[in-house]
């Protein structure tokens, strides 16, 4: 058996800066992750298909629109909604301290703020799958 | 061993188009997971109606974008279509970025599309090892046309040619000399030659380098009563016509039909059935002469210099060849 981890990187929104999701993207490939990147301006609604047609262990968004409070509840809904709420979401971009708590609440397992050493999101992705894996 | 379907099987709700289902038994096929084996022995009476094309080029020719055309195309006719898209695993750390569909992203909502991204997982040949099961769960599922996009190759990978029925090569502009459209390998495995960003310059000296190249052989080498193609397309500019996806979805399906109407169509699932039974024979066959390997009585001979690698080689093929796959 060869089990890879798989992740979807999605841009959902207006925002057109992605060079914080290509770095991840990059030190996810570098870490052993197969990478899916969304590309540019999706809708909650089509990251949601993505990461089910490709059965991705999780989504990692980045977000640095301001719309963060809107759109990654949204992913969070739809999955549910889907039956894949086994997928689990992840965040990162431009978020205030205080939008934290209620991402969180709403199912967002990790927000990762600028600055986080990729290394971070890498060591917490695969104790995350790894605890889920063996739950 | 029987295999009677339960009500809710996986397989049964492959079979009943649950893209869940699908995604997740594509996953474990990809992750050579036991649980899949029985999944696709219960989908492979359900095979065979599928138009399975593939797209292989060098890397940057345009074969994403190319793919996204055609999706659109043959949607536009009322077809359903599934997409496997292979980028390379590193050979270093197994990762991979997987951004062939970023190219696709038009068609994320449609139902009747399914995109999938494989990487290669140290495959050699530009594809995957799982290849073929995952187009026989898409088959099962009932696509009309089944589209294999490669890993970007160089002259030798030409693998897809037993995984696909057609198989487009796509050149980009100024890909070379009357010479290289003489050499072996890529070149002569196309059923249609396709020059994409055929709105660039020296667009038609690729053309004509593949018309002559076409014209010094007897038609197809696998099959001399097909005279091969070439369709100039374009992603980006002109008008409908002078992109040339229409023209170019009309040559795989003559393509098809050619196929159809000669033994061309039954060999090529011969050939495609062959491969798959050496590729899972084969997996199996590794991993066993491995193991028999290191508790082989002579690998410690061999290793103070008193036999040699044939003896031992033959003798290990014997130790593993009585027993089931």
């Amino acid at each position: 058996m060869d089990r890879r981890l798989r992740v979807l990187l999605g841009k959902p929104g207006l925002d057109g800066h992605d060079r914080g999701a290509l770095v991840v993207a990059r030190a996810l490939r570098d870490a052993g992750f197969e990478v899916i990147y969304s590309g540019l301006h999706q809708t909650p609604e089509m990251l949601v298909n993505v990461a089910i047609q490709e059965a991705v262990d999780c989504i990692g968004l980045s977000i640095m629109s301001g719309a963060h409070d809107y759109l990654m509840p949204e992913v969070v809904r739809l999955l549910a909604q889907r039956g894949a709420s086994d997928i689990f979401v992840f965040g990162g971009g431009i978020i205030p301290d205080e939008d934290v708590p209620p991402l969180l609440e709403a199912g967002v397992v990790a927000i990762f703020g600028p600055g986080t050493p990729t290394r971070e999101i890498v060591e917490w992705l695969k104790a995350e799958a790894q605890s889920r894996a063996s739950a | 061993m029987t295999h009677a379907p339960s009500l809710h099987s996986r397989a049964q709700r492959v079979l009943a188009g649950e893209t869940i289902a699908a995604a997740r038994l594509i996953r474990d096929v990809d992750d050579r997971r036991e649980a899949a084996r029985a999944d696709l022995r219960e989908l492979f009476p359900h095979v065979g109606k599928a138009h399975i094309i593939g797209v292989t080029g060098s890397p940057g020719v345009g074969k994403s974008s190319l793919v996204d055309a055609l999706i659109t195309e043959w949607r536009a006719r009322g077809k359903t279509v599934a997409v496997v898209a292979v980028d390379p695993s590193s050979p270093f750390t197994g990762g991979a970025i997987l951004g062939d569909r970023i190219r696709m992203q038009t068609h994320s909502l449609d139902p009747g599309v399914f995109i999938r991204s494989v990487a290669s997982r140290g495959f050699l040949g530009g594809l995957s090892p799982s290849i073929d099961e995952i187009v026989l769960v898409f088959d099962a599922m009932g696509f009309d046309v089944i589209l294999v996009e490669t890993v970007g190759v160089g002259q030798g990978e030409v693998d897809i040619i037993r995984s696909s029925h057609t198989t487009l090569v796509v050149l980009s502009p100024n890909s070379g000399d009357d010479v290289q459209g003489l050499k072996a390998g890529l070149l002569e495995v196309a059923d249609i030659f396709v020059v994409n960003k055929a709105d660039l310059p020296g667009a038609d000296r690729t053309r004509t380098m593949l018309k002559r190249m076409v014209n010094l052989g007897q038609g197809a080498l696998r099959d001399p009563g097909w005279a091969i193609p070439t369709r100039s397309t374009s992603t980006t500019q002109g008008t409908p016509e002078e992109r040339g996806i229409a023209a170019l979805v009309d040559a795989c399906v003559e393509h098809r039909d050619h196929l159809r109407g000669g033994p061309g169509l039954a060999e090529r699932n011969a050939s495609r059935l062959r491969s798959y039974v050496l590729r899972l024979a084969g997996e199996g066959l590794a991993g066993r002469l491995e193991k028999a390997l290191l508790a082989h009585p002579d690998l410690a001979e061999l290793e103070r210099g008193e036999t040699d690698p044939y003896a031992v080689a033959n003798a290990l093929i014997g130790t593993v060849t009585h027993e089931d796959l």
